[in-house]
């Protein structure tokens, strides 16, 4: 299943070149783009591990590109990879862009589980399937 | 019918009108305001020139699939303070940019400490930062000899010094690394760290400035703040500059922006001393008094200013 989240999500995956492109649009704006990785593609969890430092200061794509590559030299094809675009100005102090770069070869996807309670009420979860080789 | 050895320029572009390239990529307008606002430095400006001439060529040249390497670009400035070398280092940084040869322009200047940590493990993510910071650009580093210490074989410096030596050779389409420092020292450097030498294409020397440089350099940084000497104390600060020169601790045309600065503040102490009004004119200029009452004219002095 190809998860899809985040910008460009029904786009075919974006070649370096174009993510080269967007790091350096996120730059020109102000932004610290962040690197970061999960095994657990649930949109909700918020919780994705960083890779190295998210870069203020820099202005240029380069650094964040050879970050992701050395990002992608451990993680690239196990986890789910994405760039994130910080604002720290005042009032907006969030993400304003977020974007897979990277997903496992294999994507299990999700399971549903049905959790009958009491009297006939009935609870969905979505849980991400376990990535294959993931030691959890 | 064979392949021809060099690739044949594209079609209506048998000849190549360089001076029209140098125009298109604005570089002359940034070589023609270090002229104007630089005073002196002309062996500087010459090798400048020469550079962007060079580098002109080979954008054309690559163009015509006659090359395809980026050119290594890192260089050294040597010379004594206040010569000008980060002023130079900012336009050429200015001048990369507008040849193509850096992606954004900016120059950030590092010395030592910026790059060297205090313990083990902190040298490698501090330079790596740094090196983070000035891609795209120039990365300017300040007697840059600091980072060597063969005194002590433990030195962290040694560290930094192994992970620039990589990102010069391997990264030269992110960014240009200039070195700059005391000519002695810079070559003692070198010929200790010889991964260095082969890196470096241009060697830059920037000369002391002579007597009268200075005088035109104060006069330029007075008018640039609305100010002028009046005909005494244009005589005093040349007095100033001879006496200066002499003394310790001297930095070229550094010297002079401080020694104005101290020329300001007593100019600005002697309007209040004086009571009445004051003019425009009175606001604007300064006077042999105010050039006079430095130390540097007291013989045993021994704090200059
Ligand atoms: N040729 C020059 N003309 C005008 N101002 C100069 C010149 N050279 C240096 N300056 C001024 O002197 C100061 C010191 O110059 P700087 O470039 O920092 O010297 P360095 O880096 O060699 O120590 C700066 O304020 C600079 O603007
Ligand atoms: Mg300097």
């Amino acid at each position: 299943m190809r998860v899809t989240q985040g910008c460009f999500s029904f786009l075919p995956d974006l070649t370096d070149a174009d993510i080269r492109t967007q790091v350096q649009y996120c730059i020109d704006k102000g932004w610290a783009v962040n690197i970061e990785f999960t095994d657990d593609p649930h949109p909700r969890n918020t919780y994705w591990e960083m890779w190295s430092l998210p870069a203020f200061d820099v202005k240029d794509a380069a650094p964040i590109m050879l970050e992701l590559d050395a990002c992608r030299k451990v993680h690239g094809g196990r986890k789910y990879i994405r760039l994130s675009g910080f604002d720290s100005t005042h009032g907006w102090e969030s993400v304003r862009i977020s974007f897979l770069v990277g997903r496992p070869q294999e994507e299990p996807g999700f399971i549903l589980t049905r959790n009958e309670g009491g009297g006939q009420a009935i609870q969905y979860t979505l849980q991400a399937r376990p990535l294959p080789g993931a030691s959890a | 019918m064979a392949e021809p050895l060099t690739p044949v320029p594209a079609p209506g572009e048998t000849a190549i009108d360089l001076h029209k390239e140098l125009a298109e990529t604005q570089v002359a307008e940034v070589l023609d305001e270090l002229d104007r606002e630089l005073v002196g430095l002309a062996p500087v400006k010459t090798r400048i020139r020469e550079i962007a001439a060079l580098l002109v060529v080979d954008r054309v040249r690559r163009r015509m699939g006659l090359t395809a390497e980026t050119p290594t670009l890192h260089m050294s400035f040597t010379g004594n303070p206040g010569t000008g070398k980060t002023t130079v280092a900012l336009r050429m940084a200015e001048i990369l940019y507008k040849l193509g040869y850096i992606r954004r322009g900016h120059l950030v200047s590092v010395t030592r400490d910026d790059l060297v940590g205090q313990y083990i493990g902190h040298t490698a993510p501090k330079t790596k930062e740094v090196l983070k910071k000035a891609m795209g650009g120039v990365l300017f580093i300040d007697e840059a000899y600091y980072l060597y210490r063969p005194e002590n074989e433990r030195d962290y410096g040694q560290e930094a010094i192994e992970i620039l030596l990589q990102v010069m050779e391997n990264q030269r389409d992110d960014l240009v690394v200039i070195f700059a420092g005391y000519a002695d020292r810079m070559d003692k450097f070198f010929r200790a760290n010889p991964g260095f030498r082969s890196r470096i294409a241009h060697h830059i020397d920037f000369p002391d400035y002579t007597d009268a440089e200075l005088m035109a350099i104060g006069e330029m940084m007075l008018k640039s703040l609305s100010y002028h000497f009046d005909a005494g104390g244009a005589a005093a600060f040349r007095d100033y500059i001879a006496a200066r020169r002499k003394q310790p601790h001297f930095a070229n045309a550094r010297s002079i922006r401080n020694a104005l600065d101290r020329m300001r503040m007593r100019q600005a102490n002697r309007h209040f001393a004086h009571p009445g009004l004051v003019t425009l004119d009175d606001l604007t200029t300064i006077t042999a008094e105010d050039v006079r009452a430095s130390r540097v004219f007291n013989q045993d002095a021994t704090k200059p200013d």
